[in-house]
């Protein structure tokens, strides 16, 4: 009997695939293609207190290996989320991950105070809809809040404190490759009662098109993710894992069973998978069954007997 | 996993690609391909030319390193086909126009099966095709190369216009669409856009195109939008 689950904070995960924010919308997309809640969790499209409409021109551009993405965090707002699509997520039995962005300190409080009322009126109700917040202070694409918070750790900090303050649901703090320190970052998140860190965002990157002479994206830089930031995302969660005692969610480019394996060997407790899902729209359930696959291959039968093993 | 059964060059850079598998699809819905592994990363989104009892036909344009890829295709090659997606054109009732603009033409032949009796516009800059396939579905037809297809449109005598063609063009038919004519018909004019797609389901929000109502996706909500609706920037 293979064991693939994990818990955090007493949220259990049946397995350690869980889709990364901004590539699975709320599930519903995906939930047409297959059964999403074999998954083991959704961190669903970043949220703000307000509704978004994101950059204008190009949004997306290809390089060898990864994407660059300039959304700059669409999103219908808290409100509209809860009203709308918690709903639907209430119907999936998976962890749900509510995905949380600002662009002020109070924006973040704010909505993090709404999630938290919901969810508690929805507890009384019996029925949880909210496992988890994952907290974006990694966002490069938007010009206020967003990654200004997750460079430097006192603006961190700060962040990190009031939202904590504010809910006492599950917390993870995503956090950006672009951090002046990723695991003093990290470090910081555990003092201030994080109960889980989740890494690595998009890499700050551009694309010069050469003949109009400019970047090709309206904001100049954009956010770099695919199989080519694996090697640096497994890197950080390593770094990461060996100086936090909270788990680590990890992702960057994971496109197949062992890459799974491989942010579990590096001390990750779960995974996130996000542009993976471009790739193969059925990823999730690919790597449900792939995974399976290969700990019965190599005679695992707990992701426990691997985790931080390197 | 769809099967090549023919991918025949008609012009410079223009092809027509038949596959068994995926025989399903409405007017200007459209298919995600992949003919390839890793990279090019994303999948290429292709709109329905024609959808046969056994397949699904698509007329696609070299523009990058993925359609240069399915150009090198041959009979019994394999490829991934994810779909059918998108809104496409609605069936409808009246006096129809479909105006193609080069390789725009593309989701309007399927159009011409399902609306017969309509009057077909083909506008090329260069090298026309498919303009033979299309005589036989149409009305009339009128094809132009080298000038403004549009032009040749009297929207005053349509219900409905179909169309879809470079940027330009499109709003060039939303602005004679809401243009008020002296005498005649208003027709409803519908937009099929063409944006880059990540996932083309709805869950990315790379190809958010701005509308009246707010941001709408253009894989999901769309292609094809009601001319009024959308709202060109540049």
């Amino acid at each position: 009997m293979i064991n693939t689950t994990a818990t955090i904070a007493g949220v259990s995960f049946k397995n350690p695939i869980v889709m990364a924010s901004g590539t699975f919308g709320f599930g519903r997309e995906y939930g047409r293609l297959y059964d999403v809640s074999l998954l083991g969790g959704i961190s669903g499209k970043g949220l703000t207190l307000h509704a978004k409409a994101g950059n204008p021109g190009i949004r997306v551009y290809e390089t060898p290996s990864g994407m660059l993405n300039s959304v700059g965090l669409e999103n219908p707002g808290v409100e509209a989320f809860l009203a709308k699509e918690l709903p639907y997520w209430e119907t999936l039995d998976t962890a749900r991950i509510v995905n949380l962005g600002g662009n002020t300190l109070a924006d973040y409080v704010l909505g993090a105070e709404l999630i938290q009322r919901d969810a508690d009126a929805r507890l009384l109700a019996g029925k949880p809809a909210v496992d988890m917040i994952e907290l974006n202070i990694s966002c490069p694409n938007v010009k206020e809040g967003g990654i200004a918070f997750g460079v430097k750790t006192p603006a961190a900090q700060e962040v990190v404190r009031a939202v904590r303050a504010a809910t006492s649901l599950p917390l993870a703090v995503k956090l950006s490759p672009n951090a002046e320190d990723i695991a003093e970052m990290a470090v910081m998140c555990e003092a201030e009662g994080a109960d889980a860190v989740s890494l690595i965002n998009t890499i700050s990157g551009m694309k010069i098109d050469v003949r109009r002479r400019r970047s090709v994206f309206n904001n100049l830089y954009a956010g770099l993710s695919g199989p080519a930031i694996k090697p640096v995302a497994l890197r950080m969660v390593h770094q990461v894992s060996r100086r936090v005692t909270i788990p680590v969610i990890g992702m960057g480019g994971i496109t197949s069973a062992t890459d799974i394996i491989e942010f579990i060997m590096a001390g990750a407790t779960v995974i996130q998978v996000g542009t993976y899902n471009f790739m193969n729209l059925r990823a999730g359930s690919t790597l449900v069954e792939e995974l399976q696959q290969f700990m019965k291959e190599e005679n695992i039968s707990s992701l426990d007997e691997i985790r931080g093993i390197v | 996993m769809a099967t090549v059964i023919s991918n025949e060059r008609l012009a410079e850079g223009v092809y027509h690609l038949v596959v068994e598998g995926g025989n399903s699809g409405e007017m200007g819905q459209f298919y995600m391909l992949r003919a390839w592994g890793a990279y090019p990363l994303l999948s290429r989104p292709l709109s329905i030319h024609q959808v046969n009892d056994n397949g699904v036909e698509f007329l696609y344009h070299v523009v990058g390193e993925g359609t240069e890829i399915l150009a090198g295709l041959n009979p019994g090659d394999l490829l991934e086909l994810e779909g059918p997606f998108g809104t496409g054109f609605p069936q409808v009732e009246g006096k129809v126009a479909l105006v193609g603009g080069g390789i725009g033409i593309a989701p309007l032949y399927y159009c011409a099966q399902k609306l017969p009796g309509s009057d077909i516009y083909l506008g090329f800059s260069r090298e026309p095709f498919r303009t033979e396939a299309f005589r036989p579905l149409a009305a009339e037809l009128t094809v132009d190369v080298g000038g403004l297809i549009l032009d040749s449109v009297d929207f005053s005598v349509y219900d409905h216009i179909f169309v879809c063609g470079p940027h330009p063009m499109l709003k060039a038919a939303q602005l004679k669409g809401i243009a008020p004519e002296p005498a005649g018909k208003r027709p409803d004019v519908y937009l099929s856009l063409e944006n880059r797609m990540a996932c083309g389901i709805g869950a990315c929000l790379v190809c958010s195109v701005s509308c009246k109502d707010g941001q709408r996706k253009a894989c999901a909500d769309g292609p094809v939008f009601l001319a009024e609706e959308v709202l060109f920037h540049d």
